[in-house]
């Protein structure tokens, strides 16, 4: 699959990624080819396949509905970049 | 052209477990910013969520409710977008094979049945709480509520104006505080909703163009908004105008809604399947246990209430709204059945001392102001003649908080009703000795005069005359006295 460069710019903005022009001319040309190579995949006959979504082979992990933390704010906020009182601060969200 | 709205509703509701989806944080309401956080709902790198097997069992409770299919092997996903509530940079949640799908809601319009199709129930965690205003270049964020359990309950687009959607999410609620598995508190934000709202000319199929609104936050302010925003895209639309798919905000203030700046890649969630996660698989037994142990739903009960009680639909329905009222009603009923009156006591009184201590803000009402077995007897002394219906007020007023029975407040203030002949008699006869110019009014055709007596009567017995005997009485003497 050929990939555009306007993709490429648009799953930079979702990714929150600043690219130069040549980042994005070099990157739409290796993630094309990586896409190319998965198209491989395609070629199987995946008719009689049940759809694979998880490569674990067991489900139901559970935890019982048991409180079996102590609070300690102090700790979750030691590597804030910024933080008031015991919030974290973060820079003026719009809207 | 005639114009009707086509509406459908996104319900989260926050699940009453003690702990959070992921991790083992409290999901208490009110504690210091951050205080119930961990590396978990932080999202810290290395961290692997777990989850919480009641957050499971209270979804296939609502879905069971409601008529759904139970998703035998459901996923759990990640949506991802960036927002500083939103601690990983992805929200954990369902999107293909969510945990319920396709039920239904059946409401009632003003008696007729209407049936709600809902598209899908799924599991996610909410995010943080975000502080923008008063803190200069900076909002604050507190991840308390972060990773605390939601259900999204999607409606089909199956409602025609506000009022039904009105209905439609209070029976909802209804059903999920029935089923304990949430409180349904609006303001608290346990319970909240977004709106599509689109219009069509009435008659057609076709769906238009839809707006979703947000920031809905009261039964009042959602049909409000879906009111302004019918009206809205009405007046849009005549005057030659084009809709635009949108996001709006309702402004409670202005009562009106206005357009959030949209990014265009705001709904490009890119989900995936959470590899941390594990799938999800249910089986019979488990559906089963869970089925055997529902209560009766309030639409089944208010239908029991309608036939088994012969109440007034508004009767049986304002009781049946909330299971602790219907709890409270049928123990009075059984203790003595006169459904009605025992209704109008609920109705009346009881709900005003519920309103006054804000007893009604809890989600099950454990111990009343006034006991259901007294309040039982108290019906009862007033069918009986015990006690006429004033008194009766003054004894509930009395019943409250109190350890003794009517009978024993009735006997210990000397309450009683008199019925007795002689001494209603006596009392009238006075009455008429020492008001005879009223009287000569009232041979003259003034007969407003007889409340008048009345009321003397009453109030020279402190109101314990039986009133249909003081009439009784009261007439006979004055026909006497004009024949005479
Ligand atoms: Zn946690």
């Amino acid at each position: 699959m050929e990939l555009t460069l306007k993709e490429v710019q648009h799953v930079a903005v979702l990714a929150r990624l600043r690219l130069t022009p040549e980042e994005e001319k070099q990157f739409t040309e290796q993630l094309g080819r990586i896409l190319q190579y998965m198209e491989k995949l395609g070629q199987l006959d995946t008719s009689q396949v049940e759809p694979f979504d998880h490569a674990a082979t067991s489900a139901n992990a559970f935890r019982d509905d048991i409180v079996s933390n102590t609070p300690n704010p102090a700790a979750i906020l030691a590597n804030a970049p910024a933080k008031e009182q015991t919030f974290f601060r973060v820079p003026k969200i719009i809207e | 052209m005639k114009y009707e709205s086509v509406i459908g509703l996104e319900v989260h509701a926050q699940l009453l477990t003690q702990s959070k989806i992921f991790c083992g944080c409290s999901t208490q309401f009110g504690q210091a910013p951050n205080y119930n956080t961990c590396a978990v709902c932080i999202g810290f790198p290395g961290v692997l969520p777990v989850l919480n097997k009641k957050v499971v069992e209270f979804a296939i409770r609502a879905g069971l409710a409601t008529h759904c299919e139970i998703t035998r092997s459901s996923r759990l996903a990640r949506k991802n977008y960036f927002y500083p509530d939103l601690p990983k940079g992805y929200q954990i949640s369902q999107y293909e094979l969510p945990i319920c799908a396709n039920g239904y809601v059946d409401i009632d319009l003003d008696g007729t049945s209407k049936r709600v199709r809902l598209t899908r129930i799924h599991m996610e965690e909410d995010a943080g709480k975000n502080i923008h205003d008063g803190h200069g270049d900076s909002s604050l964020v507190d991840f308390n509520r972060a990773g605390v359990p939601l259900l999204e309950i999607v409606s089909e687009p199956d409602m025609r104006n506000p009022a039904e959607a009105g209905i439609y999410l209070r029976t909802l609620r209804a059903i999920l505080q029935y089923l304990d598995i949430c409180d349904g508190n609006m303001e608290q934000g346990s319970f909240r909703c977004d709106a599509n709202i689109s219009i069509r000319p009435q008659g057609t199929d076709a769906l238009g163009t839809k707006v979703e609104i947000k920031n809905l936050n009261s039964f009042k302010a959602i049909e409000k908004a879906l009111e302004y925003e019918t009206a809205r895209q009405m007046d849009t639309l005549s005057e030659g105008g084009k809709l635009i798919q949108e996001t709006r905000l309702w402004d409670e203030n202005k009562e009106q809604t206005r357009a959030m700046r949209s990014k265009e890649s705001a709904h490009d969630y890119r989900y995936f399947p959470d590899p941390d996660l594990l799938p999800v698989v249910i089986d019979e037994k488990w559906i089963d246990e869970i089925h055997t142990s529902l209560p009766e739903l309030p639409g089944t009960r208010r239908s029991r209430f309608l036939s088994q009680y012969a109440l007034p639909l508004y009767d049986a329905e304002l009781l049946t709204s909330r299971r602790d009222i219907a709890d409270y009603f049928e123990t009075a009923v059984t203790i003595y059945p006169n459904a009605k009156a025992i209704s109008n006591w609920i109705m009346g009184e009881l709900f005003r001392i519920l309103k006054e201590r804000k007893l009604d803000q809890q989600l099950y009402i454990k111990t009343w102001p006034v006991r259901a077995e007294y309040l039982a007897e108290l019906v009862q002394l007033i069918d009986q003649d015990k006690i006429s219906g004033k008194i009766a007020k003054m004894v509930f007023d009395a019943l409250v908080d109190a350890e003794r029975s009517p009978q024993t407040i009735v006997k210990e203030k000397g309450l009683e009703q008199v019925s007795d002949v002689a001494r209603i008699e006596t009392s009238i006869d006075q009455i008429l000795a020492a008001y005879p110019k009223q009287i000569a009014d009232y041979r003259g055709g003034n007969e407003k005069i007889f409340g008048f007596l009345v009321g003397q009567v009453m109030k020279s017995m402190q109101g314990k005359a039986n009133p249909q005997k003081v009439n009784e009485i009261l007439k006979a003497k004055l026909s006497c006295t004009i024949s005479t």
